[in-house]
């Protein structure tokens, strides 16, 4: 069963607390350039995880802050898993999406294919690879939370099966009308193992808006599933062509030399044939 | 400066020729240039092999494609598509009178795909992990199949190349390679086929991210079908080159012929073109006159539009005429590749890459080395004198340039 993680952005205090757990359990840096807190937080090799802070008017124009946990969204069909041509990228059936080092070539189609840009690159290492959350994988392995779930103070996520997770945010919707009506990652491309409601409009805390719901590998599985037909098919024809076009060929070269009397071969390869027009 | 260069290729005769083992090689002041550049941007590659990528190339997070993938890879893989165009009409086709420019282009394929890879080398981050996908296979990926196909491809390249090489050493197994000559055509006709589409499709899954100008799920199609037009204009701008360096003339009569026959698929491709912007409603995206839309504009209008007129007209039976066509078309499809992987991305990610000086000298190094490769080849084995077909040429009387 895929797991998944929902989101309230209402409860969120904008702490850090998740962000330091994600670089403990993770061992990674400090980046003194990069905050991972704050209204300048940005994902990159260090900051698997990252609380975005927006100042905005609420639905009574008071102006409020509100904070977003970034991170990797799990994608129920991930665009980079499907990217990657060395398979350094897996979906896992718990819902994780994890990244195996030993086969990454560096390539990074993976970053040009994520709908969220959340794969990052180790730009300053010799021989640098992809970085990005990977749901404390070994962690879901064991039944238990993601580091930064498990380590909020005010309860902001949630971990438990997807789908569940989905019926209860509904539920919460329903129930209290503050939340906007939607469920950000239930369609998204096709829908995530992260989930969100928020009181304000997803879009104002830099959410990406307008992904759709077509799960992004359907563009390219559609060209692909052609390619072997294709192949196929147009080696046969050339094969057709150039065997057609060969004995045309003679057979004009057998007619020039009867016309030319019994020295044909000087005329020889001549082009009969290769005035299109 | 191509002017000068002309001039100084027309001196090569008075130029030291060094002769070593049977091998040739004409020093002249361009190639000394060349080795010049050549040499200096080895030493960055080698740097950023060794360093990364933060040293030398301006690449970060927002732009984790830049020049070398652009210019180097998606460009010189079209260029490098002379090579199947001209084979599927010579070679496929029997239409013998194009022989004359088959080994040529065969030729400037070949080291086209051999820089490629070298391109594709130097910009991927685990280079001493290449060969990973030939045992881990992500066949979900459209890169998986470009890797295949453009591997496979460079090894028929070298296989076809081999008629040529055993013309002078190895001459036992010339009767062998002249055998499996048909073969090879018909496979490096195919896999070209599958992977100019394949560099198009790379770019399906960002549907997001590309300006809808340019993404449309036609990108496969459009890709191939430049990829195929672009092979006879760089047919005939090589021909104008090799005309002036290597004093080989190829008849107008052929290069016309081709650049019609190519002419009749760029009306196709802007057909096309005009078609899928109508169905997905965005042509008044080209006439906003921002960036995208301007860009936009100067590939259709300078790059498929004039030549095609060059091409039908009476300018298109002139060496001028074919070299002004052979030089914007390429210049077309070289600009679509770029607004492909630049332009219709700058306004996702907010502009925030220029390429470093040293990603341009390694890719002018690239190049660089080609033409040097070329030079050499062409001093040393037979790559024009090649004319099975013999036949004198009336029409070509119209000599220019
Ligand atoms: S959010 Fe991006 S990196 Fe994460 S699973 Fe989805 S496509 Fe992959
Ligand atoms: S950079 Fe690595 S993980 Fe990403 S697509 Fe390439 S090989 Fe796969």
């Amino acid at each position: 069963m895929s797991k998944g993680v929902l989101v309230d952005i209402t409860k969120c205090i904008g702490c850090g607390s998740c962000t330091v757990a994600c670089k403990m359990w993770n061992k990674l840096e400090y980046d003194n350039k990069v905050p991972s807190i704050g209204e300048d937080a940005t994902l990159n090799d260090k900051n698997w995880t990252v609380v975005v802070q927006s100042s905005l008017n609420n639905a009574k124009g008071e102006s409020v802050w509100r904070f977003a946990k970034q991170q990797c969204m799990h994608c129920v069909d991930p665009a980079c898993a499907s990217a990657c041509f060395s398979r350094a990228l897996q979906k896992n059936a718990d819902g994780a999406v994890v990244y195996y080092p030993d086969l990454c070539v560096g390539c990074r189609y993976c970053m040009i294919a994520c709908p969220f840009d959340v794969p990052k690159y180790e730009w300053s290492k010799a021989a640098p690879q992809i970085t990005k959350c990977q749901m404390c994988s070994s962690r879901i392995a064991k039944g238990e939370a993601p580091a930064c779930v498990a380590v909020c103070p005010t309860g902001v996520m949630k971990f438990a099966d997807r789908q569940e997770l989905i019926n209860e945010a509904h539920l919460m919707l329903k129930r209290d009308d503050r939340y906007m009506k939607t469920v950000y990652g239930e369609h998204e491309v096709g829908g995530t193992c992260w989930l969100y409601v928020s009181d304000v409009p997803f879009d104002q805390l830099g959410f990406k808006s307008k992904l759709g719901s077509v799960p992004l590998p359907s563009y390219t599985h559609s060209f692909l599933k052609n390619v072997p037909v294709i192949a196929l098919g147009w080696g046969v024809l050339l094969t057709g062509m150039s065997f057609y076009a060969r004995r045309r060929n003679e057979i004009a070269k057998a007619k020039q030399a009867k016309r030319n009397g019994t020295d044909g071969n000087q005329q020889g390869e001549d082009d009969d044939f290769d005035e299109e027009d | 400066m191509v002017q000068t260069a002309i001039n100084k290729g027309r001196m090569m005769t008075s130029m030291k020729r060094i002769e070593l083992f049977g091998w040739k090689f004409t020093i002249t002041p361009a190639r000394k240039i060349l080795t010049f550049i050549a040499a200096f941007s080895i030493a960055a590659m080698v740097i950023r092999l060794i360093t990364g990528f933060s040293l030398l190339t301006n690449l970060n997070d927002d732009w984790p494609w830049g020049l070398w993938i652009a210019f180097d890879v998606l460009t010189g893989v079209a260029l490098a598509g002379g090579g199947y165009s001209t084979a599927l009409v010579v070679h496929i086709l029997h239409r013998d009178k194009y022989h004359p420019v088959a080994r040529g282009a065969l030729l400037t394929s070949l080291l086209g795909y051999i820089l490629v890879m070298a391109g594709l080398f130097l910009d991927i981050g685990q280079w001493f992990n290449f060969w990973r996908p030939f045992v881990s296979w992500g066949h979900a990926s459209v890169l998986f199949e470009v890797f295949w196909c453009i591997s496979i491809y460079t090894t028929i390249q070298v296989l076809e190349f081999g008629e040529i090489v055993t013309e002078k050493i190895g001459i036992k197994l010339h009767r062998f390679f002249k055998k499996i000559l048909p073969v090879l055509m018909i496979i490096g006709v195919v896999f070209p086929t599958l992977h100019q589409s394949s560099l198009g499709a790379l770019f399906l899954i960002a549907v997001h991210k590309v300006y809808p100008l340019w993404w449309t799920e036609y990108l496969p199609v459009f890709f191939l079908m430049s990829s195929f037009f672009i092979g006879p204009a760089m047919v005939c701008v090589e021909s104008a080159l090799a005309g002036k360096f290597f004093g080989h003339k190829v008849s107008l009569n052929v290069l016309s012929g081709l650049a019609r026959i190519s002419g009749r698929m760029m009306v196709l491709y802007l057909g096309l073109k005009i078609f899928d912007l109508f169905e997905r409603g965005v042509v008044g995206l080209a006439f906003l006159g921002n960036l995208e839309g301007n860009m936009f504009l100067l590939e259709i209008i300078v790059g498929v539009a004039i030549p095609i007129g060059i091409v039908f007209s009476r300018f298109g039976k002139t060496r001028n005429g074919l070299l002004v066509y052979g030089v914007l078309t390429s210049g077309g499809v070289i600009l679509n590749r770029m607004n492909t992987v630049f332009t219709s991305m700058v306004s996702y990610s907010s502009g925030a890459y220029f390429p470093s000086i040293w990603e341009f000298i390694v890719s002018i190094g690239l190049i660089s080395i080609g033409c040097l490769l070329y030079s050499f080849i062409v001093e040393n084995f037979n790559i024009f004198d090649h004319h099975p077909s013999q036949r004198s040429d009336k029409h070509d009387n119209q000599l220019s340039v």
